[in-house]
């Protein structure tokens, strides 16, 4: 180890930090104004020019509450669940190459690693249900459990598919493989498996179930749940749930960006940066707005049937035939 | 200078965190008395473990073990929890509680005394050389070609699970 590396990854650290907090700010912002429009209403205009001010103000007023334990609830663990929740999106970050050189820690398992820190989230929103001691939180951390494990299934199984066709688990080099022309991209190798733009639509809908977003957002349905897991948090309690569920969006669309969509990779061949990656994310976090701000909530026994009877057995074909296909051609 | 400075010491320190939380998550996990914060407990016990594979040059398996145990095995027993009851009630003491733990504590001394005797006085191998390199690819050949009767033993005890599973959620349910 040499003597930069510890302040580079320190660097990194207060670097992800930033950008996590700006883009929770500055997303919210964008939906409100997103939702505003669809609805054809102006959205925020009061604070700022446009309202881009609207985030800080939010920011100090939530800052500015009681932080508020309920009588009967679990002590220790209502205030470990925000910690917990932000715990994830930040570890998952740390592996995400923004450019060929800018990432934090380059391993070989960096695939995994996404994985199996983002199983820690179900966890955390679950016990903030529990402990809140509040009937809607609990329904909801059931819903959430139930949910978040029936997609995590279907998501899981076109990941071992990319894996299949990436043959690593380093997403530098799973994005280093799609370098020239944009239909070197995953999402287009049709060589290796014919359904691979659906293999990406089945991970596209199962990252807005695993990040909690309509038509999916079951574990806080305003309409039946006052708030769901979080209907006990007060002040920043509730505002680093928010900032989390941004987070997540935002490393769910990273992720699709490199697996699929060919990360840092210029489409043309050239010019290839960090400014690729930043615009195809950005595409996607704006589709995941789009997208809850057009369908309307589904009914919870119709989400558990999307998942057993649909996506599991499409993902598991696709995986099927991704072995069959490359065993055929090699 | 091509050492950070002090860089064993923090190593060092990272370890015996590692090794902290595991103990603190074990203890954790059998003195609670609400069920829901042992499952805690198990979890942080289980991210320690992690750290000690990571120490012992192996990320795969102390990814696989968050992924694993705390994804999967944690958030089950949570679920089994949430569908059992919600109150948190207390058996009251019965008579014979201090005569179980007087037991309890008898046979926990004589493992106790027994392992440590074991450990400190028994003939320890020579500590094997680096097996393999610990990837991903390494684990994979040998789950396929010197491990494969049990890898295919696992697969088969879990589709018997899975059908047990499908057997007990179907009975007594009528066709919609």
């Amino acid at each position: 180890m040499s003597i930069i590396e510890p302040f580079r990854l320190l660097l990194f650290l207060v670097g992800i930090m930033a950008f996590v907090g700006l883009n929770a700010a500055y997303l919210v912002w964008v939906e409100r104004k997103g939702a505003a429009r669809f609805q054809r209403r102006p959205g925020p205009t009061e604070v700022g020019y446009g309202g881009l001010l609207q985030p800080i103000a939010d920011g100090i007023k939530l800052l500015s509450k009681q932080l508020h334990v309920p009588p009967g609830a679990d002590g220790v663990l209502f205030r470990a669940a925000p910690l917990l929740v932000m715990i994830p999106a930040m570890i998952g970050l740390a592996v995400v190459p923004f450019s060929e050189s800018l990432v934090a820690r380059d391993t070989n398992v960096g695939l995994l690693m996404i994985f199996a820190f983002g199983s820690i989230n179900v966890m955390a929103i679950m016990l903030s249900g529990w402990s809140s001691r509040n009937k809607y939180a609990i329904i909801s951390a059931a819903r959430i459990v139930s949910q978040d494990v029936a997609y995590e299934i279907p998501m899981l199984l076109v990941v071992v598919t990319m894996l299949m066709a990436t043959g690593t688990m380093n997403l530098n080099e799973i994005v280093q493989q799609q370098a020239g022309w944009f239909w070197r991209w995953n999402i287009f190798r049709l060589d290796v498996n014919p359904l691979m733009p659906l293999t990406f639509i089945i991970f596209f809908v199962c990252m807005l179930a695993e990040t909690n977003r309509a038509p999916f957002d079951m574990a806080e349905a305003e309409s039946e749940l006052v708030a769901g897991a979080f209907t006990e948090y007060a002040g920043m309690g509730f505002g680093v749930f928010f900032i989390a569920e941004y987070a997540n969006i935002i490393l769910g669309c990273a992720f699709a960006t490199i697996l699929f969509l060919g990360g840092w990779q210029s489409p043309f061949g050239v010019w290839s940066g960090v400014f690729w990656f930043l615009l195809k994310m950005y595409v996607l976090v704006f589709t995941v707005i789009w997208v809850r701000w057009t369908f309307p909530r589904t009914q919870f026994y119709n989400l558990l049937n999307l998942s057993w009877k649909l996506l599991i057995p499409i993902s598991l074909s696709t995986l099927i035939l991704t072995a069959v296909v490359m065993k055929v051609l090699k | 200078m091509d050492h950070f400075p002090a860089q064993d010491l923090i190593v060092g320190t990272v370890f015996l965190l590692c090794v902290a939380t595991t103990v603190a998550g074990a203890l954790l996990a059998v003195i609670t008395t609400r069920i829901v914060r042992a499952v805690c407990g198990l979890a942080i016990c289980c991210v320690g473990i992690a750290g000690l594979y990571y120490f012992l040059h192996s990320p795969f398996l102390a990814l696989m073990e968050i992924l694993v145990y705390i994804g999967a095995v944690c958030v089950t027993i949570i679920f089994g929890i949430m569908l059992a009851e919600p109150d948190l009630t207390y058996e009251s003491k019965r008579d014979t509680t201090v005569l179980w733990g007087i037991v309890a504590l008898l046979a926990g001394a004589a493992i106790c005394w027994g392992l440590s005797r074991l450990g400190l006085q028994g003939p320890w191998p020579a500590p094997p050389a680096q097996v393999s390199d610990g990837s991903t690819k390494a684990i994979g050949v040998s789950l396929l070609s010197t491990y494969s009767m049990a890898f295919e033993a696992i697969s088969l005890v879990l589709f018997v699970a899975i059908l047990g599973a499908l057997v007990i959620a179907r009975a007594g349910r009528t066709k919609a």
